[in-house]
């Protein structure tokens, strides 16, 4: 039986052989992989690009003190993104179920309508959940629409849910009694966090604090989206090294204080869906202001050529 | 006539969602028959299968179109013969090829030429594409790159075979072929076949074409595996056809929970096996469910139990889950969940649940006011009803929203009526399901939907079309079916104007398709101007009944004429001077009416129509004497005006109850 850690190293060491860049997680707060610039701006415009990562993912109204043996504040999704999605996608994916040992001839696997939306990010797509036994191991998505903007390319997104996914593989019931390195459980690993993050997002947060930090993030992304559309004739140069993706850190940062502000159940219903319209607004106004930019960039690049 | 040839097309597709391929299959027989008569083919029997992963056809075709003659018209022939030489040249041929035709219009140059039927491959090849790409779907996607071609799901090989030979054509980067795929695991790519074999080696190949033969191998794997074990199946017919279309090879497995779970409300972990898993439910031979289940796997054996084994384990994960919302979401009263709606979006516009709940109460009460009955259950039903949207088991099973509630409020002392009402809140679920048992729960369901009506009637937010996001229509169905079944005497004209209209629409839909009443009975009572849908209903069963009864449609006949004659003369007097009335039929009827409607007033208060119309069917002599041998239109004005009183007075009286002239008779069909 491999170990938790062993299993993500087949998994990076499968989508390696099939082409991929293997990243590292990104170092701000998401709540789930797509959210990572290595896929919500990767995905965007003409170029092919293909990478897997692993992405913790911090969902702060899922915390549950470590006591529930299945949910978790912060979760680690394997995100591979194919660009654009070959042909044998679907094989591929099965062969990497095979890769971390799962004999799929002794196995029940079903693709389940589920198609995959989010209003903060003005995406969605078109795919699957994938059911084996029964269980929901991996959420397959054709990307169509990103931060508002019809993709040229269509990517297929692959999210492994690694916790479900090696427990299964353990045969454990809790994820904390998954072993992550021979010796050492996940629980040993990940308990304290999981209480203590839920103390915090649930109980001690404080709600003041993040209304300002939501404010002075979404303040700056603004800033720094407007300064990028003043530019224009004759400043190619400010615009190919503007900074679009300190920007889209700052949108990162309003989403998960959002998250924050809703973990504390401090949101109203008129707040919340109007939060949600001021992060989108941004997401789009990166992804727009991005596309341009790759445009400059890419024209430069043909110049060279 | 050219040789008949088999014909397949086979569409793989990735993963189709399982409730849109019957659909898909009903789309492409329609577009494949416009097709054919397009063409001039013979219409020949065509089979239609489906598979998460292909849509199939299959039939015969000729290898060829019929030849057929045509008709060219050219200009006329008083042109001359330069128009007729140019006719000649545009259509390649020498001008004494020419005939002319005798038209109503004149003489005209024609040319007579056959047209030789195209090859039926060429004509698929031109086609095919085309039908593919107009299949319509809930929700299409684009795989190939943005404005490319859209379908539900990519499409990963066509297999396209008339005869022996392939219909060639090219759609989104694939091309057609002769080779079928198998079933994932089961089968492989790449399978030769030929038109007798197609079925069977497909089969061998793990897939299970005839969606009727997947579906006996799931309810025959039931019943083997329930031989002897005292359980029965709790049918789940929606169910059942979920898993055949989710399925190329289905295989019935039986898998146990721990018993212990049977504490948790079977409604429960009815939704969590059902719903959320797809499993079957399992009773035991006293009718209690059972520690057991059955799912269904698209493969052929669980050889060493690995599905079983994982099919156990998420089930009890879920089951574990749900317990701890159970234990959880009981730690706080419901009572004190209410300040938790403010927080609830009812509908963006129109504020939280909480004010929801704060209107429901005061409609709950103002109901039972209407229909005299102490509402006091049904208001403090109405205070908790919507507070199980803030648990985490409605959270997770929002399928569950109203029996949850009404499940925790019996376990924190709720009398019976309130929390059976909260149970029963979103009941009538279909019209076809039964509206809440209890008068609580009606008038907690009544009070809830019509809540959600006018507010938002109110801002303008009214179905049209087929669009309907927050199901009005299905809410007012609901009011509708409550008040009747519920025999709930409830004055809808004290609605808005815009609702009322709306809720009566709905009611003609209920009367007409639900209940089987005629369409010209529901128009006939409703034009009645009838005070609540009880007393509509009982109408229209006396109307139904005495219909049947000799005299009535000629009666009604003859209201369809006075009605006529009323609405020519416009206005005319309400009292009848009784010195003016001719003796002879005239007086006859008068005599006839009065008796008759005293009669009738008296049934009236009791609310007997059937006692009523059937006297009103006795004057049908007096009318149609009246009719043969008296002139409504007579010289003399006074007499006039009194014949139109008279007739007047009858049917005011009579479409009280019934605007009869809206019956269809055979005499008014004519």
């Amino acid at each position: 039986m491999d170990t938790f850690q062993q299993t993500i190293f087949k998994l990076k060491q499968f989508w390696a052989k099939h082409g991929c860049v293997i990243q590292e997680p990104y170092d701000v707060e998401v709540g789930a992989g797509t959210m990572c610039p290595e896929t919500f701006l990767r995905v965007l415009g003409p170029k092919p690009y293909s990478v897997a990562y692993v992405q913790p993912s911090r969902r702060p109204a899922d915390g549950r003190y470590g006591e529930n043996p299945n949910r978790l504040y912060k979760h680690s999704q394997l995100q591979v993104i194919l660009k654009p999605a070959p042909a044998n996608v679907m094989d591929l994916y099965l062969e990497s179920l095979a890769a971390v040992g799962i004999n799929l001839d002794q196995h029940d696997l079903k693709f389940e309508e589920d198609n995959w939306e989010s209003p903060t990010l003005g995406a969605w797509g078109i795919g699957w959940q994938v059911m084996l036994d029964g269980i929901e191991v991996t959420q397959f998505t054709y990307f169509q629409q990103c931060g508002g903007v019809d993709l040229d390319l269509v990517p297929a997104e692959l999210t492994y849910g690694l916790e479900r996914l090696i427990a299964f593989l353990q045969d454990r019931k809790s994820v904390y009694d998954i072993e992550w390195v021979e010796g050492r459980t996940y629980g040993d690993v990940r308990m304290l966090e999981e209480q203590q993050f839920s103390v915090y997002n649930f109980e001690k947060a404080d709600v003041k604090m993040l209304w300002t930090l939501l404010d002075l993030h979404e303040a700056e992304a603004q800033r720094l989206i407007d300064e990028f559309k003043g530019l224009g004739e004759g400043q190619a140069h400010d615009q190919r090294r503007f900074p679009l993706l300190a920007a889209y850190d700052h949108v990162l940062n309003c989403s998960h204080t959002f998250n924050l502000l809703d973990a504390r159940g401090a949101i109203s219903v008129t707040e919340r869906v109007g939060v949600i319209g001021r992060v989108r607004k941004l997401a789009v106004g990166v992804a727009t202001a991005w596309m341009e930019q790759q445009a400059l960039l890419n024209a430069s690049q043909e110049a060279v050529a | 006539m050219s040789t008949s040839l088999p014909f397949l097309f086979e569409l793989g597709v990735e993963e189709i969602p399982h409730w849109m391929i019957e659909p898909a299959l009903a789309d492409l027989d329609r577009l494949f028959q416009q097709f054919l008569s397009q063409h001039s083919f013979p219409s020949s029997a065509v089979r239609y299968d489906g598979t998460p992963r292909r849509l199939v056809l299959r039939t015969e075709l000729p290898e060829r179109q019929e030849d057929r003659a045509e008709v060219v018209m050219g200009p006329p022939k008083s042109a001359g013969p330069g128009a007729a030489q140019g006719f000649a040249k545009r259509n390649n041929v020498a001008v004494d090829a020419l005939a002319v035709e005798t038209t109503p219009k004149g003489e005209y140059f024609a040319l007579h030429r056959t047209v030789i039927g195209r090859d039926t491959r060429e004509l698929l090849a031109e086609a095919l594409p085309a039908i593919i790409a107009k299949l319509p779907w809930p929700k299409a996607m684009y795989w190939t790159g943005k404005g490319q071609v859209t379908f539900i799901r990519p499409i990963r090989w066509i297999v396209a075979l008339l005869g022996n030979q392939v219909v060639e054509f090219g759609i989104a980067d694939v091309k057609s072929g002769a080779l079928s795929r198998g079933h994932r695991r089961l089968g492989s790519d790449g399978i030769a076949f030929d038109h007798a074999t197609y079925e069977e080696r497909l089969e061998k190949n793990g897939v299970i074409l005839s969606k009727d033969k997947r579906r006996k191998r799931i309810q025959d794997g039931i019943k083997k595996l329930l031989k002897g074990t005292g359980l029965t199946l709790v049918a789940d017919d929606a169910l059942l056809t979920d898993l055949v279309y989710l399925t190329e090879f289905p295989t019935p497995i039986l898998g146990e929970f721990r018993k212990q779970f049977l504490e948790l409300p079977s409604e429960v972990l009815s939704t969590v096996m059902r719903h959320h898993q797809r499993y079957f439910t399992l009773n035991d031979a006293q009718g209690n469910m059972a520690p057991r289940f059955i799912a269904v796997m698209n493969m052929k054996a669980d050889g060493k139990g690995f599905v079983k084994k994982g099919n156990e384990r998420v089930l009890e994960a879920r089951f574990n889950d749900a317990r701890f919302f159970w234990e959880q979401d009981r730690q706080k009263t419901l009572e004190d969940r209410v300040p938790d709606l403010a927080s609830v979006t009812f509908q963006a516009k129109l504020g939280s649940y909480l004010a929801k709940t704060t209107r429901v109460e005061k409609r709950a009460c103002e109901i039972g006011t209407v229909l005299g009955i102490d509402a006091a259950f049904a208001v403090r039903a109405a205070r908790l009803a919507k507070t199980d949207l803030t648990t985490e088991m409605v959270k997770e099973l929002t399928e569950l929203q109203g029996v949850m509630g009404g499940l925790y409020a019996r376990k924190q002392g709720e009398p019976v009526e309130v929390w059976e009402a909260i149970y029963e809140q979103y009941q009538p679920v279909s019209m076809e399901a039964p509206i809440p048992a209890s008068k609580s729960g009606q008038i907690l369901s009544l009070a809830d939907k019509l809540d959600t009506l006018e507010s938002c009637f109110s801002i303008g937010m009214t179905p049209t079309g087929s669009k309907d996001p927050f199901a009005l229509r299905r809410a007012a169905q609901g009011v509708v079916k409550i008040l009747v079944e519920g025999r709930l005497r409830f004055a809808l004209k004290d609605l808005s104007p815009d609702l009322h209209e709306f809720l009566l629409d709905r009611a003609r839909y209920y009367l007409k398709d639900i209940r089987g009443f005629a369409y010209d009975e529901v128009s006939a009572v409703l034009a009645a101007q009838s005070s609540d849908l009880v007393d509509v209903e009982a109408r229209l069963i006396a109307l139904k009944q005495v219909r049947q009864t000799e005299n009535f449609e000629a009666l009604a006949a003859s209201f369809k004429r006075i009605r006529n004659i009323l609405k020519q003369a416009g206005e005319y007097r309400d009292s009848v001077e009784e010195s003016l009335l001719e003796d002879g039929p005239e007086r006859d009827l008068h005599n006839a009416m009065s008796g008759v409607l005293a009669r009738v007033a008296g049934f009236l208060k009791s609310d007997d129509y059937i006692q009523a119309l059937t006297v009103i069917s006795t004057l049908r002599p007096a009318v149609d004497a009246f009719f043969d041998r008296v002139l409504v239109n007579a010289q003399d004005p006074a007499v006039r005006a009194n014949r139109l009183a008279l007739l007047g007075r009858l049917n005011a009286q009579v479409s009280s109850i019934a605007e009869l002239s809206e019956i269809v008779t055979s005499s008014t069909s004519e």
